[in-house]
């Protein structure tokens, strides 16, 4: 435990600066801990973007119209472009991306388990859209205001750039509420399907989450899970409500009080078997990566890393 | 734990100015191999929604910066110079317009 007394200077003045809400820079001394931390946590995030294109990639050749397959491509272009971002703010601490990447490969590193869940019919775009870049964007707007500068710089661009998925995901959604029976049943069975899943994005409860306290203190997290969680809860469920889809949870209640939803149990169950490697789509999310980049094939990994 | 390989393509600063007469301001980091490449990613990265009109390229290690340790060593000769702002002088009431 640290104690005033036992704390180097150099620590005690970047204490003082993370005090007084100062950015911390990549040339600034920081803790190892510290770093280490933030190379864990970005380059995660990094990773999420680049995985993350691979559910949506799966429907650019079955888009239903040509304004539908453009705005997919454009989503999924700004998804790499914010895994670029990403890896650009992570390689001022010292690593290369192609060491993230390798550790990414080797298992060392990890991307967002929703990525791990299967893109059925193309409700699910829209589901993934509005619930799942919805929930990162909660996420991502409290880290505009995490205390390292170049992923908080990150942060304000990619806010800026998601707030187009999650209404192209909403509208997928409206008008398929709009359409037929037929329709209204894929877009609630993609809710089914997506909403709790969503809600694991915060990862687990306060007090069972292993990093909240130490990055809180750091203010690389500004806000904790379970906050972020509800904040998430509270703005979407009425979106669900407006255009008729139901919220798959029967023990979800409404307090008149705090104007605030209380959800049910979240299967933590599921979320820690993905996490280990059982999803369904773990094995070919991170084999389709290897394959496009990997290391027998130099000529496509360096054309990546330039994109 | 795998080590750096050094195979990554240099890095360069980007900059953009986002209308005709705003600064010039930095926006982030790419890599590429020469200076072509490097304004077309820039491009690609930083201006998809038309948020500038003109890009710098400055190959990262060009740049010459201070370090934040060094603050108020460096920037202390603007410390004790009050003078240098108008509040410093002193205007009788009823002196207008300047």
């Amino acid at each position: 435990m640290d104690t005033v007394e036992n704390m180097s200077p150099e620590l005690l003045a970047f204490e003082a600066r993370l005090a007084k809400d100062e950015v911390i820079e990549p040339k600034d001394w920081m803790p190892a801990d510290y770093a280490k931390t933030l190379l864990r946590q970005i380059s995660q995030h990094a990773h999420s973007e680049v995985i993350g294109m691979q559910p949506e990639g799966n429907w650019v050749l079955r888009a239903p119209t040509f304004r539908a397959k453009k705005i997919l491509l454009a989503k999924i272009q700004d998804e790499g472009g914010h895994g670029l971002y990403l890896y650009s703010a992570a390689e001022t601490l010292g690593m290369d991306r192609s060491q993230m990447i390798d550790q990414l490969h080797e298992g060392k590193a990890k991307y967002s388990s929703i990525f791990n869940y299967p893109a059925l019919n193309w409700a699910d775009i829209g589901a993934i859209g509005w619930l799942v870049d919805g929930a990162a964007i909660v996420n991502q707007v409290s880290l505009q205001r995490t205390s390292f500068g170049p992923y908080a710089r990150a942060m304000v661009r990619i806010c800026m750039e998601e707030s187009f998925h999650q209404r192209q995901g909403y509208e997928i959604m409206v008008r398929m509420m709009r359409g037929n029976e037929a329709q209204r049943q894929m877009a609630q069975d993609a809710m089914n399907r997506w909403w709790w899943p969503a809600l694991m994005m915060f990862g687990p409860h306060d007090k069972d989450s292993a990093h909240t306290q130490q990055s809180m203190k750091w203010k690389i997290k500004r806000q904790s899970n379970d906050v972020l969680r509800q904040r998430f809860v509270d703005k979407t469920i009425p979106q669900a409500h407006f255009i008729g889809l139901n919220v798959p949870d029967p023990d979800l209640k409404y307090d008149e009080e705090t104007k605030s939803y209380q959800i049910g149990e979240i299967n933590w169950d599921e979320f820690n078997q993905v996490i280990r490697g059982n999803g369904f789509c773990n094995h070919a999310r991170l084999s389709h990566h290897k394959k496009r980049i990997g290391k027998e094939s130099g000529y496509v990994r360096l054309q990546l890393h330039t994109l | 734990m795998s080590e750096n390989k050094n195979d990554q393509l240099p890095l360069w600063e980007v900059f953009i100015q986002k209308s005709n007469g705003a600064p010039i301001k930095h926006a982030g980091s790419i890599h590429a191999s020469d200076k072509e490449m490097a304004l077309q990613n820039a491009r690609d990265i930083y201006t998809r929604r038309n948020e500038g009109r003109l890009l710098w390229l400055v190959p990262s290690n060009a740049i010459v910066a201070t370090v934040i340790e060094d603050e108020a060593d460096f920037f202390d000769p603007a410390d004790d110079k009050i003078y240098r702002h108008p509040s410093f002088y002193e205007v009788p009431d009823g002196v207008t317009n300047i």
